[in-house]
């Protein structure tokens, strides 16, 4: 047992745990591997398996970013920084992509790219992407193991039968290092193909549903797409046939929020606050 | 001659813990197939055959004679306590279907072999609609270009004589017979080698079982595809098989030529199975 098991709110058999659960996780990329997830201080579907992993693999002189609907100053964000910085002492909190080492996250990427020596930690409400097909876990846990993922197809099927595009904004289902199908967490269309080849680890957590599961960096994840069908992320289209920018900033390359106004006008907005405040203080 | 696309060789399955005399002590001497010495169930006992390219061969008995038996092993929905059953694939490849791992049985039930059960609730899934039925096993034999999906989707529902504008409706919208015929179509989905129909016409009235018995034989004329038609009905197996097997109590009781023996039975239980039926 070393002094950085010790370090946090967790004891260190927890750590010790839960470290070992995430070894497995990325030695085989997309596997769900089962973890004694502890009670924590907030409640279950709160972030509480992000938070534990986080609790887990931080060590003194971290930087931790906390993003919830990529915003990092939404009561969650500065619940769980708050508690967390509490929890380590000598771990700062930033509320900058740059400069973070450790970024745990609910529902976004950041639009940052990543840079090697940071880890992206997602809470993860529902970790399994046959559940939306299968409702016994058993059954699926056997058709992981058989790589039977053909009643998630049909799903895709039937949305562009009815539809002509696959209806999953968020949660979008993607093939791990060619084999096993991951839920990407809540995080929308747009963030999926950040994880393609990304140079830092992805790890994945659900606290109530006990299960680690990551992406481990420069691996290929590929969206579920038929040959003729291809995997789309959000447009953001406007009427005029261009695309929507931020009001704050005039980026045309981030995913926007959609805010209606009293007016009854719609304005859009860079959903990732730490994003849209660089580039305002970099035209500044 | 081509060689057989089954070679089934002294198939057993007996349920529960077993004994050195289960076999010797059921049967159709004994007048049963529960062992009177530790209770175990004999439910499939030495049946051996052999099924040849584009045959249909009929399994035929009374209820608990052990016919579904046989399918369910041969479809690799349960194992044999003993006896081997080598399927031949159209590759040439020989897979012994008593010991093949899961991920073998797997592939077969997905590309290779097709399944036709008595209840459509067995073989469809009724949350999706009929398309996606069909699309399902496309999809598990690796196709990924949804137009393609589509065409053959239409083209198994048009062959089947459901309309095509019924793609898109769940099959608990359709009637007993076209559900019967979506199972079908589903079944043939992936060009299967091996069709396993087990009761497919029961509990439906005589118009539909006559359409149904008349697209099997068009099917089998048309792709050639070796088929085992599991019934207690003799008209069934008199329009659809060539050879039959008559089972009770786990064991062939007789075999041979459908027409012969229809017409000249020479088991005593096959004789009372003809006369009943007469």
């Amino acid at each position: 047992m070393t002094n950085d098991d010790d370090f946090g709110f967790l004891d260190a058999v927890a750590v010790r745990e839960i470290r070992r659960g995430l070894l497995k996780a990325l030695a085989i990329p997309g596997y769900q591997v089962p973890y004694a997830s502890r009670e924590m201080p907030v409640a279950r579907g709160f972030g509480t398996g992000g938070m534990q992993v986080t609790l887990a693999i931080a060590v003194p002189g971290d930087q931790l970013k906390v993003i919830d609907q990529g915003a990092d100053d939404s009561v969650n964000a500065v619940a769980l920084r708050r508690f967390i910085g509490n929890a380590c002492p000598g771990m700062a909190t930033t509320t900058r992509t740059a400069e973070a080492t450790l970024i745990q996250t609910r529902h976004r990427t950041p639009e940052r790219s990543l840079v090697p020596g940071q880890v992206m930690v997602y809470q993860v409400p529902y970790p399994d992407p046959l559940q939306i097909v299968e409702p016994s876990e058993a059954e699926r846990r056997r058709m992981h193991a058989h790589g039977d993922y053909a009643r998630l197809w049909v799903k895709l099927y039937e949305d562009v039968v009815r539809y002509r595009e696959v209806a999953l904004s968020n949660r979008y289902p993607a093939r791990v290092h060619g084999r096993y199908i991951i839920d990407p967490s809540p995080i929308p269309r747009w963030d999926l193909p950040k994880l393609h080849r990304s140079p830092v680890p992805h790890l994945f957590a659900a606290g109530r549903e006990k299960k680690l599961y990551a992406v481990p960096p420069h691996t290929d994840v590929v969206p579920l797409a038929f040959d003729d069908v291809p995997f789309e992320v959000e447009r953001f289209a406007a009427a005029d046939g261009g695309r929507h920018r931020c009001a704050r900033c005039g980026a045309g390359d981030t995913f926007l929020d959609e805010i209606p106004l009293p007016d009854g006008t719609r304005r859009w907005q860079c959903n990732d606050q730490d994003r849209c405040d660089e580039r305002m203080e970099a035209m500044a | 001659m081509s060689d057989p696309v089954l070679r089934v060789r002294d198939l057993t399955r007996i349920h529960g813990p077993g004994c050195p005399r289960c076999r010797e002590l059921t049967g159709d001497h004994h007048g049963t197939n529960i062992c009177p010495v530790c209770g175990s169930v004999v439910a499939v006992s030495g049946v051996s055959f052999d099924l040849w390219p584009g045959e249909i061969l009929g399994l035929m008995g009374e209820s608990g004679s052990g016919k579904s038996s046989v399918v369910k092993l041969l479809h690799l929905d349960d194992r044999p306590t003993a006896g081997s059953a080598v399927f031949r694939d159209r590759d040439g490849a020989l897979h012994d279907l008593a010991t093949v791992d899961e991920a073998v049985a797997r592939r077969l039930r997905d590309g290779r072999f097709g399944m036709v059960h008595q209840n459509p609730h067995l073989g469809l899934n009724y949350r999706v609609s009929a398309g996606g039925n069909i699309a399902e096993r496309l999809l598990c034999s690796g196709e990924r270009r949804f137009a393609a999906i589509r065409e053959r989707a239409l083209a198994l529902l048009t062959r089947t004589e459901i309309p095509a504008g019924r793609i898109d409706d769940q099959p608990g919208r359709f009637s007993g017979g076209m559900q019967q015929r979506l199972q079908i179509a589903r079944a043939l989905a992936p060009q299967p080698e091996l069709l396993f129909l087990d009761e497919v016409t029961t509990g439906l009235d005589l118009s539909v079982q006559a359409r149904i018995l008349d697209l099997i034989l068009e099917i089998q004329r048309e792709l050639g595809v070796a088929m085992i038609v599991v019934t207690h009905d003799l008209g069934v197996v008199r329009l659809l098989a060539g050879r039959t097997l008559v089972l009770r109590h786990g064991r062939v009781v007789e075999s041979g030529l459908t027409d012969q023996i229809l017409e000249d039975p020479q088991h005593a239980y096959t004789q009372q199975l003809v006369m009943s039926a007469l």
